[in-house]
């Protein structure tokens, strides 16, 4: 099988995707993903031309079906802190995180 | 065993607790009882261990809830004491796919990373449910984010199991939703569709699902797979119980903007008018699966089954003698694209709808200690996901980068338009076929033994082959039961429609019930009911 995807490029992914795998997760993973970009490779003998348009969803969404933007008004959520609630560390309505590391971007 | 009130399909029941003759907390009671006889233990992040007796059970649910279905009953049968109608599902029990947020209860995606997450608000499908008088019994098992076709991929173990045949799975991602349909847990279930998982576990499950056209029914409190390709739908016994469901569900949502504003028609209305002059296609492109097989390297092609190629030809033979007009070798070229496309533009929409799950906000965190944020959400995340979520993520980031996206993401997009340009040319009134719909198998296969595909994510996604394309299109479609394989298991056939024409399928989908009502199949009932005699 090929491997378009190699340990290299794929520890990257892992890296950008904020995951941390096992062994044997990362063998499972890589496998399947090569096997689905072979999956993929259908696609490209399917020549198209150039004006074959871009569809992002498939039902046309035509001003008469289509909702409006709603208006710049404030809606607040009746009870902020229900959410507020759910983070797993709170103190006084923020919520708790460990120290953000600074990195230079190059 | 004979039928309980648990067996009724929801618009009878309901009409019986409108009449008085039954109650609401009575249809909830005998619903429990099944529960209590068929489900066993509920799915739970502790349920690694498997019993011998969880084999013969169903395990369609996560989270049951009893209480608030019963003080919900009670208020419906109140409000009928007073002379108040309440609501076209008045009394009828239904279960929710746990993709759904239902405010105060577990919303868990069957996934550890939402394993304790509590939602602070209601899904509008889910809330049109219980404001129509449906009595919620609580959030059923499904794959992981819906990342799968046999529920196998689920973190809540035991997972949903096929009513018909517990060594079989009931299919997905909807599977808790259509066996507990299927196994008297409640008349209808909400799920959801994304290439298939509302029709797939259907057609396994021997009942009616349906994907409706895209923006028909509003995605609000739906969590999030591929946003331009979710469909939220009815699950229910018959054809006019699915439609008595859209009828609640439909329509347009100020909270979500896709959701479209044109008015929702009676669906139940017409629904017994037949088929007379409809035009209905048969495409040589849905007998077939053009499979890649990794082993080869080689995309093959297979016919179907011959069990399912037959009972979908005698449901057209059937149709025909109703006075439809039965048009053959329609040509649907690009079927076979719609799996390989998927991969794209699914695994893109499911990893930017993953990035949110961090730890911080809402959700599982992990218990270790770490010495910075980075850490923080790598950690969460590495614990939280499964296998299926990280895979498509990791998918979805490599198809989508700057430097593959035109080679794969765009040009699966523009695939995306040549297989709704399919739909669109059969279904053109100005055409050569001026279709009203088409009529295909639904799955490839019937239901597979538990632990068959799992874990081969390439075939297990090409048991969404015949049903993947309408949602690239948009377009909406149906399963309903259609007869039993040589094992005792259901086969479904497939009903896809030009947009919005939801209508018109429901009324040759009943078409196809009436004719069909005393053929021998429609009387054999899932194993796991047999069993409790």
């Amino acid at each position: 099988m090929s491997e378009t995807i190699t340990r290299e490029i794929f520890d990257h992914m892992v890296e950008l995707a904020a995951l941390e795998l096992d062994e044997a997760e990362a063998e499972y993973l890589r496998t399947e993903l090569n096997k689905q970009l072979q999956a993929i490779e259908v696609l490209k003998a399917v020549k198209l031309d150039k004006d074959t348009p871009i569809a992002s969803h498939g039902v046309p969404y035509t001003p008469e079906i289509s909702a409006q933007p709603r208006k710049d008004i404030i809606d607040p959520f009746p009870n902020p802190e229900e959410i507020v609630a759910l983070s797993p560390e709170t103190e006084d309505g923020y919520l708790i995180v460990p120290d953000i590391p600074h990195e230079d971007v190059e | 065993m004979s039928r309980e009130l648990c067996d009724l399909p929801a618009h009878e029941l309901a009409s019986l607790i409108r009449k008085g003759e039954v109650t609401a907390v009575e249809a909830l009671d005998s619903t429990l009882e099944r529960i209590e006889a068929v489900d066993g233990r509920p799915g739970s992040l502790e349920n690694g261990q498997s019993f011998p007796e969880d084999t013969e059970r169903v395990h369609a649910f996560i989270t049951l809830t009893a209480e608030r279905a019963r003080f919900q009953a009670e208020e419906v049968d109140d409000k009928l004491k007073t002379g108040e109608i309440p609501g076209p599902l008045a009394g009828v029990p239904f279960t929710v796919k746990d993709i759904y947020t239902v405010k105060g209860t577990l919303s868990t995606a069957g996934s550890k990373i939402l394993s304790n997450f509590v939602a602070p608000y209601t899904a509008t499908s889910a809330a049109r449910m219980e404001a129509a008088g449906g009595v919620m019994l609580g959030k059923v098992n499904l794959d992981e984010f819906t990342y799968g076709s046999s529920n196998e991929s689920s973190a809540f173990k035991p997972v949903p199991r096929n009513p018909w045949d517990p060594s079989r799975v009931p299919g997905g991602s909807s599977g808790g939703s259509a066996a507990a349909v299927a196994a008297g847990e409640g008349a209808l279930s909400l799920g959801t569709d994304t290439a298939g998982s509302i029709r797939q576990p259907a057609a396994f499950c021997g009942v009616v699902g349906v994907k409706p056209t895209y923006g028909r029914v509003s995605r609000y409190g739906l969590i999030a797979f591929g946003s331009s390709l979710d469909c939220p739908g009815p699950v229910a016994r018959n054809v006019t119980d699915a439609a008595m469901m859209l009828n609640v569900i439909a329509g347009p949502d100020k909270r979500d903007i896709t959701a479209v504003t044109l008015p929702v028609p009676d669906y139940t209305a017409g629904i017994n008018e037949g088929v007379r002059g409809l035009r209905i296609g048969l495409s040589p492109d849905f007998f077939k699966i053009s499979y890649f097989n990794s082993d080869t390297g080689e995309v093959e092609e297979q016919p179907l089954p011959d069990e399912i190629k037959a009972v979908t030809q005698r449901a057209a033979d059937t149709l025909s003698d109703l006075g439809a007009r039965i048009v053959e070798h329609v040509p649907m070229p690009h079927t076979r694209y719609g799996i390989p496309a998927y991969f794209v533009i699914s695994r893109v929409e499911a990893a930017s709808n993953l990035h949110r799950y961090d730890g911080v906000k809402y959700g599982y965190r992990t218990s270790d200690a770490v010495t910075n944020l980075k850490d923080l959400y790598r950690r969460s995340r590495a614990q939280g996901f499964g296998l299926q979520p990280k895979l498509r993520i990791l998918m979805g980031m490599y198809v989508g980068a700057a430097q593959y996206s035109e080679q794969y993401y765009e040009h699966a997009l523009r695939l995306r338009s040549k297989i709704r340009g399919d739909y669109d040319a059969v279904f053109d009134t100005d055409g050569e076929y001026k279709l009203d719909a088409i009529l295909t198998p639904t799955t490839p296969s019937t239901a597979f033994p538990i632990g068959d595909v799992f874990g081969d994510s390439v075939l297990m996604q090409y048991a969404d082959q015949l049903t993947v394309t309408a949602n690239h299109a948009g377009t909406p479609g149906i399963s309903l039961p259609a007869g039993l394989d040589g094992a005792g298991l259901p086969i479904g056939i497939q009903l896809l429609g030009p947009d919005f024409s939801e209508a018109t399928i429901f009324r040759i989908g009943r078409a196809f019930e009436m004719a069909t009502e005393n053929d021998a199949w429609r009387s054999e009932r899932p194993k796991v009911l047999e069993d409790i005699i």
